[in-house]
């Protein structure tokens, strides 16, 4: 393929070329600037901030706003720092992430190699639902929460992820199943492997690219969402709702370097789970799984 | 022997259910939580409910009130700005560096993840990040002056006229890259051999891209129209963090509209209302597409 590319690349000449590599830096540094923003100023002392230069690097440096954003902070009424926050995030990610990738699997092979009458409408339905705007849902949840007990908690948190994302990680294995040939499990049943053995033997050990896709999906996801966790977090709020009150608290002195600290705490498992495995990303995406 | 037979029978019998039992809690769980829930809240919608569900029947009223609302406009028109100048900057931009990182760029492999970390990033720490920079007081504004441009004006963020376009801004920052990737995955796909043609035609390189090109992406633009579209619909973090609807009401949109309505100003009738017609609006743009979709891979 690159071969071909090599004949086909559209000829251009010396100035265009110029202009489009000063185009793609230009754009780099956009996309930079921010990051660049939120990590030299959150190395900065608060006067550094508020009577210097937002893209200079710091003259004095400490990390002392990463402390404080870490463990002493204001949020909300606590001076708890974020902390607390964090662990509940990663005490609801990983099991909303888990359940709902399991579920997937199970969904995207019974959609594909057990299909049954009526099928495509069901996983119509469910595709549909991936798109919903979750207002449609916030006040019966929040009620149904309540009922079960479960606002305000990690494991109604967790239901909650579940729910809304067991939609796409269906999408993801069934699109990745569907290319699977199914002439492999037709003989497989015929020399009498049952459903689950056929799951285990043969679908479990080719699903790792498009398992990476769905446990990175599911896990940025739920990692960033503010929506649920502000309306059901309570006493369990995630990462995101925590560092939202730190930036608007309205008490005191705003705390730029310390706001800064935060939202890349609240940003690094992302962006860490995007810089190691992104590329395998890129690349399950592309096997077949959704269409580009 | 007869009992064997029915043993046989059993466990075909078993096999075929297993998938079934397999996918009933997803089917469930969906059922209730998606279809039921949303049955629920268009039913709301038709009730006199305020702080509490009630289930006194009053017809189209919450409607008719939330379209003879001042802030109601004011959240639909600027969801009409935002998507409109989101979608069309996303991808006038992703197009454009997709076309022209795939013009064999040296330090691709470097540039690529560069457009794309901000997608890894919530919403609410695009937020964060860029209510600082444009803030006129410590951002952009303040190091153009440190740096000598002292007539330099940028305080959109605090100007009730222009503060929605600094959303469309950090919006915009945030997925552009990935549009880029979608793109960029469908000029990868396109036969080389067509492009071939049409350079030995004597095709200028301005032609080729706009009467060939473009043209086979068109599945790329459908998906990224409809990923963008929903995306904008369901803005909502991003609007807290960045100006928190603000200045007075600048920024509202209708999911900050219909959360307010609902959890603080005790008018959970309008709220569902008005989460209804974002639900139509999201409909109306997903159905054809994902009919489309599953018709041509059945």
């Amino acid at each position: 393929m690159s071969v071909a590319t090599q004949d086909t690349a559209v000829s251009t000449g010396r100035v265009t070329r110029t202009f489009i590599y000063l185009l793609l830096i230009l754009f780099a540094l956009f996309y930079l600037m921010p990051l660049f923003v939120m990590v030299a100023n959150s190395l900065k002392p608060l006067p550094e901030i508020t009577g210097g230069n937002m893209m200079a690097l710091p003259q004095d440096w400490t990390i002392e706003p990463w402390l404080q954003a870490w463990s002493s902070a204001q949020i909300g009424v606590e001076p708890t720092g974020l902390k607390p926050y964090f662990l509940n995030s990663v005490l609801m990610v990983v099991p909303a992430v888990a359940i709902s990738t399991v579920l997937g699997a199970l969904n995207g092979y019974v959609l594909t190699k057990w299909r049954f009458r009526g099928d495509s409408i069901l996983f119509g339905l469910m595709l549909f639902s991936c798109f919903i705007p979750f207002q449609i849902v916030l006040i019966p949840m929040a009620m149904i929460l309540g009922k079960l007990g479960l606002a305000g908690s990690i494991p109604g948190l967790v239901l909650v992820h579940v729910v809304y994302g067991v939609g796409f990680t269906t999408l993801y294995y069934r699109n990745y199943y569907a290319a699977f040939p199914t002439e492999l499990v037709r003989a497989a049943m015929i020399d009498g492997a049952g459903f689950f053995r056929i799951f285990w033997r043969i679908m479990l050990p080719v699903s790792g690219p498009i398992t990476v896709v769905s446990v990175i999906w599911q896990f940025t996801n739920i990692w960033n969402d503010f929506l649920f966790g502000a309306s059901f977090g309570g006493q369990s709020q995630p990462m995101t709702v925590a560092l939202n009150n730190l930036v608007q608290s309205s008490t005191g002195v705003k705390e730029y370097n310390v706001h800064f600290a935060g939202a890349i705490l609240a940003a690094l498992p992302t962006l860490l789970v995007y810089i190691v495995a992104g590329r395998y990303f890129v690349r399950g995406l592309m096997a077949g799984s959704v269409k580009g | 022997m007869a009992n064997s037979n029915t043993q046989a029978d059993f466990r075909t019998r078993l096999q075929d259910w297993i998938p079934k039992l397999v996918l009933s809690p997803s089917l469930a769980a969906m059922l209730v939580f998606v279809y039921g829930f949303i049955a629920f809240t268009v039913y709301l919608s038709f009730t006199g409910s305020k702080m509490l569900p009630k289930y006194d029947w009053i017809g189209f009223e919450n409607y008719a009130r939330l379209w003879g609302l001042s802030h109601w406009w004011t959240a639909i028109t600027n969801l009409g700005i935002f998507a409109f100048l989101y979608i069309t900057i996303c991808t006038i931009i992703g197009l454009g560096l997709a076309i022209f990182l795939d013009q064999k760029i040296r330090g691709e492999g470097m540039l690529r993840p560069i457009y794309l970390y901000p997608m890894a990033l919530s919403f609410i720490v695009t937020g964060t990040a860029w209510k600082w920079i444009m803030d006129p007081g410590i951002g952009i504004e303040n190091t153009m002056h440190l740096w000598g441009w002292e007539s330099f004006e940028f305080g959109w963020i605090k100007d009730r006229d222009m503060a929605i376009y600094t959303v469309v801004i950090a919006a915009v920052w945030q997925t552009s890259g990935f549009v880029m990737a979608m793109f960029l995955a469908g000029l990868r796909g396109i036969d080389n051999e067509i492009l071939k043609a049409a350079q030995i035609d004597g095709a200028s390189n301005w032609n080729l891209y706009r009467r060939i090109v473009i043209p086979l992406l068109r599945p790329a633009f459908l998906s990224a129209f409809v990923i963008l579209s929903h995306l904008a619909v369901k803005s909502y973090d991003l609007i807290i963090a960045l100006t928190g609807g603000g200045p007075g009401r600048a920024t509202e949109l209708p999911a900050t509209f219909m959360y307010s309505y609902t959890f603080t100003r005790n008018s959970m009738g309008i709220g569902a209302a008005s989460a209804v017609i974002m639900l139509m609006t999201i409909a109306a743009i997903m159905t054809p597409y994902l009919y489309a979709e599953l018709k041509e891979k059945a």
